[in-house]
């Protein structure tokens, strides 16, 4: 069994599971976080999308004992209160999301790309880097659009950046 | 996934000892790959030794003529690294290239010179830049290291601590995906290095990755896209599969080395 200690959304966790735990399984299974999706077990579709010290990493490719001790950002870490996150915001204003199941990964993403691109962002660049987060429904044009417009959103500074 | 167990090493003997004491063990860097199989039941070890806690396994630093990266480092890094956008910007470029983001945060070099995938990245930077392979044993040439598909002149304890690569005078990579797996399907790294001009070919090769004496014999005569699209690359050594025949592919070689060699101008 592994000890596995990690900053959840702000909150500390401590969790003795079987060393083969999945991060995902954990966040899911033993925290009860539902919102972090599993779509494929071929590490491609990104719905498992989750932060790991600020970066985007896929949850259900990470065993939990590998990355104890680090920070998790999960979907349900976005939001402050009622209100959501210009990720979130965005995705809603611009039907980022149809059946919603790629959202949190699609989501948890943009917020990656957003902020490892501080120069700004054109539809090219947002296309290039979902190349790792597969939806079914929308035919991606309404989520690339909402990236776009939360970036800017972000960048104006006049809401709260994410929670790293 | 079967059960398993996990172990973070703290040193490289330390890794050695435990993979020595347990035959069934494997070394663990990124998982990108390593889970990815697990996950499918494909691989059972019964211990992963994770080497990426290995302060030996870190750093990129330019050592004269080379730059050179520890093992433990992500894709990600290396893209995004001031040193190697420096030295070898078509290098950084080629990590920007492998997979998506989220893979790119934790896959490493190491890991994915280890695995020798036919369609992997990396090789073909190794084995046009002449790298060098340092292990816990020892050291190789790019060349001698990769031994067939999925097969490296690895020992089944031995590390890989860290890669060198000369700094070309000039290099350039083209990737041709899988419009589906996103891996190459033949993508080519043409650079001109002091031993002379090198076309390393990936994700084609029946054996892996591969060099094409022929063209780089050709550019000795002069660096131009014509010197190498004109040579005429035998099918008998392409990869054939749904993806692509053994023909398309031997005609992918020569039309991608001809753009690496006018990209890398
Ligand atoms: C969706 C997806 C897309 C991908 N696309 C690409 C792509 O386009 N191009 C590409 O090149 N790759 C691609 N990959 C593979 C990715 O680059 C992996 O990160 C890489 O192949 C393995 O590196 P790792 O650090 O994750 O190694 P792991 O998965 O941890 O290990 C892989 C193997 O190497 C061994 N190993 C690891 N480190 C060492 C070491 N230091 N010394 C000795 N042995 C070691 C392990 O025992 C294992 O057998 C993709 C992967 C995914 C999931
Ligand atoms: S569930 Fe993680 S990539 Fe599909
Ligand atoms: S909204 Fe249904 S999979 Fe993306």
């Amino acid at each position: 069994m592994a000890d596995v200690k990690l900053t959840v959304n702000g909150r500390k966790i401590a969790k003795t599971v079987p060393d083969r735990t999945l991060l995902v399984t954990l966040l899911r299974d033993e925290i009860g976080l539902t919102g972090t999706h599993v779509g494929c077990d071929t590490s491609q579709c990104g719905a498992c999308t989750v932060h790991i010290d600020g970066n985007a990493v896929k949850s259900c490719t990470v065993l939990a004992a590998q990355v104890s001790g680090a920070e998790v950002v999960t979907i349900e870490g976005l939001a402050k209160g009622d209100t959501l996150h210009p990720m979130q915001e965005a995705f809603r204003t611009h039907h980022g999301l149809q059946c919603g199941f790629c959202t949190p990964g699609m989501i948890m993403m943009g917020v990656d790309i957003v902020n490892r691109h501080p120069e700004g962002l054109d539809e090219e660049t947002i296309r290039k880097e979902l190349e790792g987060n597969i939806c079914r429904c929308t035919g991606y044009h309404n989520i690339v659009k909402a990236i776009g417009a939360a970036a800017e959103e972000m960048s104006s500074g006049t809401t709260q950046m994410a929670a790293e | 996934m079967y059960n398993t167990t996990y172990y973070a090493a703290t040193s490289l003997a330390d890794a050695a000892a435990k993979i020595a004491a347990d035959g069934d063990a494997k070394f663990l860097s990124g998982g990108q790959t390593l889970l990815a199989t697990m996950k499918q039941r494909l691989a059972a070890p019964t211990m992963l030794i994770d080497l990426t806690k290995l302060p030996e396994l870190k750093g990129i630093s330019v050592e004269g003529d080379r730059l050179v990266i520890g093992a433990a480092t992500k894709h990600a890094q290396v893209a995004s690294d001031a040193t190697v956008k420096g030295a070898i910007p078509s290098l950084a470029g080629l990590a920007a290239t492998i997979g998506d983001p989220a893979v790119r945060n934790m896959g490493t070099m190491g890991g994915s010179l280890a695995n020798n995938d036919p369609a992997a990245d990396y090789p073909a930077a190794a084995m046009a830049l002449d790298a060098i392979i340092t292990t816990s044993k020892g050291e190789y040439k790019a060349t001698d290291f990769f031994t067939g598909i999925f097969e490296t002149a690895l020992d089944e304890d031995e590390i890989i601590v860290k890669i060198s690569y000369e700094i070309p005078k000039k290099a350039a990579y083209e990737k041709f995906r899988n419009p589906a797996s996103r891996y190459s399907l033949c993508s080519v790294f043409a650079a001109e290095v002091s031993g002379g001009p090198r076309i390393a070919v990936t994700g084609s090769g029946n054996e892996g990755v591969f060099r094409v004496p022929a063209m780089e014999e050709a550019l000795t005569r002069g660096w131009t896209a014509d010197a190498v699209t004109s040579v005429k690359i035998d099918p008998e050594t392409m990869l054939s599969d749904m993806h692509g025949s053994a023909e398309y592919r031997a005609h992918l070689v020569a039309v991608l080395a001809g753009r690496a060699v006018a990209k890398a101008g």
